[in-house]
Order: C-alpha cells, then sequence, then structure tokens
C-alpha cells in the first residue's frame, strides 16, 4: 500500500515537472494557469500543443514498457525478458524505417505511426505462426528472436540502400527514440491501444502468479495457458507496437523497471504488473526530463538515455544477483 | 463415493505407446502408492488422468471443464519449480488460487487453508522466510504444502519424497495417510517401495506403460513381480508394526 502512494507520488511529480521544464523558460504559475484555462496566448499554446502531449506520452508509453516488461518476465520466469524479445518492436521500427524512405511518412503527417503499426500487427501474427498457439515459451523465444532478426536486417537493408543522406539520417535518428515533437494526436493514436493492452495484460496477473510454480501446475490449477500466452502476445504487441509507432525504439525500461521494483513486491509476479507501470511511467518521465535538461540545444535522443542509463543499471543488478549466489 | 474413474487410458508420444489401456477407479479415503521401474508411464499416466497430455480412453478427471478441476484434485510435478524469490506464506498461497473467483482477494477461509497447510509439513516458522533460499528438500515441503493448501478430495503428487531426510520422507507420507483417514484420497508416485509398502492402502504397478498389478501391498509385491517387474530381490515379513520390505539385490 505504501508502495502504491510512493509510486504514484512520483508519477505525479514528474509528470508535473514534465509539464513545467522546457526551453520556453514559461512561469511555472502563468504555464499551469495557462494549461487549465486555455486560449489563443503562445503560453496556452506551448502548455498544450508541446508540452502536455509530451508529458503525456512519457506517461502512457513509460507504463507500458514497464507493464509488458513485467508481463513478459512473469511469463518466461526469466528476470532477462524484455517486451522487444517477441519481436513486435522491431517489426514496428521496420515499418516506420519504410514509411520515412519511401517518402510516405513525409506526404501524409501520420503514415509513419500507421506503417509502424502496421508493421507491429505483421511482426506479431508471424511470430504467431511462427510460434504456433500451442506451443511452449520456449518457441516463442525462438519465433521472436527470428522476427527481430529479420526486422534488423530488413531496417539495415533500407538503411543500406537509401540513397538519399537525409532519409538515411532522418531514418537514424528516428530509431533512437524520442518524445519531441509529438502532438495530441501522437496521444490519440497510442492511447486506444495502450489502454486495450494494458487491460488485457492486467488480466492475466494471477495467471503469472501461478506459474511461479511452473506450466504443469499452474494448469493443473485452472489456468488456461493458451489463452494467457495469446493474451500476453496481443496485450504485449497493443502496447508495444503503438509506443515504437509513436515514440521510436526506448529500450531498457522494460528490462530495467521490473527488475528494480521485484524486490518491493515481494516478488510476486501479479502485483509487479501494476508497480512496474508505475515505475516505467517514473523512469520515462525523469529520462525526458533530464534530455531537456542536460543538453537542450543538441536534441539528446530518448532512446539513447535511457539505454546509457539502463546499461549499467543492469551490469549492477547481474553483480549484485551473482553475490547473492542465486 | 468415486473419486476418479480411469477406463482404457492410452497415451501415445511421438508413436510410442507410452501409457497402455490403464484402468482403475479411486474410492474416498484411499493411500495409493504409483510404483514401477524409470520410464515405465508413472508421470505420463498421472499427467493424463490430469487432462495435461492428450489420451485416449476416459479420466473422469480431465472430463471436468479446466477451470473448476483445481478444485477436485491438485497436482505435485516431479520437477520442483519455483521461479521467484517469493515468501513461503504467498508461495503455499499460490495453491488456493482453483478456490478465487476471479480478482478477489484471499478470505479468511483461505487463510486458514494455508495455515493448515503449512502446519502439517512443519513449516510455520519459516512462513516469512524466502523460498528459493531453501534447501531442496525444504522446497520440497514447501511445495507439498502448495498441494495441500489446495484442499482438493484428491491430491496427487510425483516423487514427493525423493530428496528428502528419512524423518521428513516418513512424515509426508503419514501426513498424506492422515488425508486418506479423513476422507480424502491421495495417489503418490514413488520407488522407494519399503515406504511404498508400509504407508499405502493399495499399489498400482506400472510395467512398460501397463497396470500389470493393483491391490494391497502385501498381496502386489510377491517375489515373482519384484523379479519381473523391478528386477530384485527383496527381504518381505509381516512383523508386530505391519508388512516390511526391504530390498536385497538387483539381478
Amino acid at each position: 500500500m505504501r508502495l502504491v502512494l510512493c509510486l504514484g507520488a512520483g508519477v505525479a511529480v514528474l509528470f508535473l515537472a514534465s509539464l513545467l521544464v522546457g526551453p520556453a523558460g514559461l512561469a511555472a504559475g502563468d504555464s499551469m494557469v495557462a494549461l487549465w484555462q486555455g486560449g489563443e496566448g503562445p503560453v496556452a499554446m506551448v502548455m498544450r500543443e508541446i508540452r502536455l502531449p509530451r508529458a503525456l506520452l512519457a506517461l502512457m508509453i513509460g507504463a507500458s514498457l514497464g507493464v509488458a516488461g513485467a508481463a513478459m518476465q512473469g511469463y518466461l520466469r526469466n528476470p532477462l525478458a524484455d517486451p522487444g524479445l517477441i519481436g513486435v518492436s522491431g517489426s514496428a521500427a521496420f515499418g516506420a524505417v519504410l514509411s520515412i524512405q519511401t517518402g510516405v511518412a513525409g506526404a501524409f503527417a501520420f503514415a509513419l505511426p500507421a506503417f509502424a503499426l502496421g508493421g507491429a500487427l505483421i511482426g506479431v501474427f508471424a511470430v504467431l505462426a511462427l510460434a504456433g498457439p500451442r506451443g511452449s515459451s520456449l518457441t516463442l523465444i525462438l519465433a521472436g528472436i527470428a522476427i527481430s532478426a529479420l526486422a534488423g536486417a530488413l531496417t539495415s537493408l533500407v538503411l543500406n540502400l537509401s540513397p538519399n543522406p537525409f532519409a538515411a539520417n532522418e531514418i537514424v535518428f528516428w530509431m533512437m527514440g524520442s518524445l519531441a515533437d509529438r502532438s495530441m494526436v501522437h496521444v490519440g493514436i497510442a492511447l486506444p491501444l495502450i489502454a486495450v493492452g494494458c487491460v488485457m495484460l492486467a488480466n492475466i496477473a494471477r495467471g503469472l502468479d501461478a506459474l511461479t510454480l511452473g506450466e504443469d501446475a499452474a494448469a493443473a490449477m485452472g489456468i488456461n495457458l493458451h489463452r494467457l500466452r495469446l493474451t500476453l502476445i496481443f496485450g504485449t504487441a497493443a502496447v508495444v507496437g503503438a509506443s515504437t509507432a509513436v515514440a521510436g525504439a526506448i529500450g531498457f525500461v522494460g528490462l530495467v523497471v521490473p527488475h528494480i521494483l521485484r524486490p518491493l513486491v515481494g516478488a510476486r509476479p501479479g502485483a509487479l504488473l501494476w508497480a512496474s507501470a508505475f515505475g516505467g511511467a517514473i523512469m520515462l518521465l525523469a529520462a525526458d526530463i533530464a534530455v531537456r535538461m542536460i543538453l537542450p540545444e543538441r536534441d539528446l535522443k530518448l532512446g539513447v538515455l535511457t539505454a546509457l542509463v539502463g546499461a549499467p543499471l543492469f551490469l549492477h543488478l547481474i553483480y549484485r544477483t551473482r553475490r547473492e549466489g542465486l | 463415493m468415486t473419486l476418479l474413474s480411469v477406463e482404457n487410458l492410452s497415451v501415445s508420444l511421438r508413436g510410442t505407446r507410452v501409457v497402455d489401456s490403464v484402468s482403475f477407479d479411486v474410492a474416498q479415503g484411499e493411500m495409493i502408492g504409483l510404483i514401477g521401474p524409470n520410464g515405465a508411464g508413472k508421470t505420463t499416466l498421472m499427467r493424463a488422468i490430469l487432462g495435461l497430455v492428450p489420451f485416449d480412453g476416459f479420466s473422469s478427471l480431465a472430463a471436468i471443464a479446466p477451470t473448476v478441476r483445481g478444485k477436485h484434485a491438485a497436482w505435485m510435478p516431479q520437477a520442483r519449480e519455483i521461479a521467484w524469490p517469493v515468501d513461503i506464506k504467498t508461495l503455499v498461497a499460490l495453491g488456493r488460487i482453483p478456490h478465487l473467483t476471479s480478482r478477489a482477494a484471499l478470505t479468511g477461509q483461505d487463510a486458514a487453508a494455508v495455515q493448515k497447510a503449512l502446519a502439517h509439513m512443519g513449516l510455520t516458522e519459516f512462513a516469512d522466510r524466502t523460498a528459493t533460499q531453501l534447501s531442496g528438500g525444504e522446497q520440497a515441503r514447501v511445495l507439498i504444502a502448495r498441494a495441500l493448501a489446495q484442499e482438493t478430495p484428491l491430491l496427487m503428487t510425483d516423487e514427493p519424497v525423493a530428496g528428502l531426510d528419512p524423518s521428513h520422507q516418513i512424515s509426508t507420507m503419514t501426513c498424506f495417510a492422515g488425508l486418506a483417514q479423513a476422507g480424502s484420497s491421495v495417489i503418490v508416485s514413488l520407488h522407494d517401495l519399503g515406504l511404498a509398502a508400509r504407508h499405502c492402502t493399495r499399489l498400482l504397478v506400472v510395467h512398460d506403460g501397463r497396470l500389470v498389478a493393483d491391490g494391497a501391498p502385501q498381496s502386489v509385491l510377491t517375489a515373482n513381480l519384484l523379479r519381473d517387474v523391478f528386477g530384485i530381490t527383496a527381504w518381505t515379513a509381516n512383523t508386530g508394526d505391519g508388512f516390511v520390505l526391504q530390498p536385497l539385490a538387483a539381478l
């Protein structure tokens, strides 16, 4: 209960901070009033059209990556699992890259997220077709790795053959992941999918708890493992596909956040789901504030920062795990 | 009342018949030992009865809807899996999952069942310790407690006493026998014929997938059966403490 309050307070404070930080250098009081009252002034424009969508996306995508990471780790019973493991983020990125390369993204503003979602959808069905609806967790990992590798190779191929250095540049920057210059329309695209995906993932909490005892024991306790697996795949695909479509590839959140929070929920995989949703939102809101404060002129990419912070943190966790001999 | 009815149950895995036309019934209050050499088909038979592998024939348990099956039979698999460092209380409480309606938290009745299961396995003082930090034998006792917390009329366990010290082997078998006396039934697969002879009310002997003997320990564990199925000789006797069997030599 205390954990809910702490994490909830953390999310609220960082969300507020995210609204108040930016290159426009607005006064805190004015900007909140403008956000609330709206109007035609420049302050209201900045708050409603730039900062609010940015803060909302950080909140939604952080929560998505956190909950998807916790669900994937719980299902595979492996603390090293990551929501990208089922190949959805790779295939979403490929779809996005294709739209940039072909110029469709420039022609229609929302072609990029639409292509990314299409890529995610094709990716998830390819994984399902490869892994089979009734396979084990191992076939799911193998299928996910195969699709990720293929999507990665195709992305490289597009870059390789790109005759246009500007498109190549844009692709590389897009793939680093960012929340800069997103609008409320991006929020509108991602929100329904993220909401549906989060509800699906919240529904498998008890199944994940039962899986602590292994697949056989869980099945004998009445957990429908086939349904659980499908819910996991489609739920993860919805939240990760939507996140990648609007923000690009942001790594390490889904891997590190559940790992840090696990001891605080008594290692229960079901309880870890909501905790990781809060934790992911905290990590991404904080990282997105940081990219605006550290190098405001250089447009530091969010995905680069999460990887820079996440990787050493992860090394520390590995070290601690080794020391405990677990 | 019959708790379980198995008729002509067969399982084929990759073209090999692993379980071959097994039929038996389980009444209330039976403590059944499922014995047989390695690879005889004991585990596959139990998993088929529970509906965890496809089979031909009939199992009354597999015929029940999967979501309510967990109220009729508890299953403790041979692989002692504890994936996360949860505390013992939490792990044992997982056995209450079949009794919970969706989203509901544990009730007082559930908590009482968990306490009872912990007490049965002598784990009450350990309740707050982390399950993954226990020794293998202690983990086995925790997992048995988890199955007990399910409070089902039928308990099926696959080699629960392997790796336990003698005292806990005996107390576990006594606990199962106590459940049977209280009206539940227990099917336990095991390799220790001495424990099987001493604590079970009925033995099922499986050999090459077929049920080759079914009855009271004394009538089943004959010199001929021990030779043909297990390839051993054994010393048996009716003592003041009941029927006793000590394996002597491999043939």
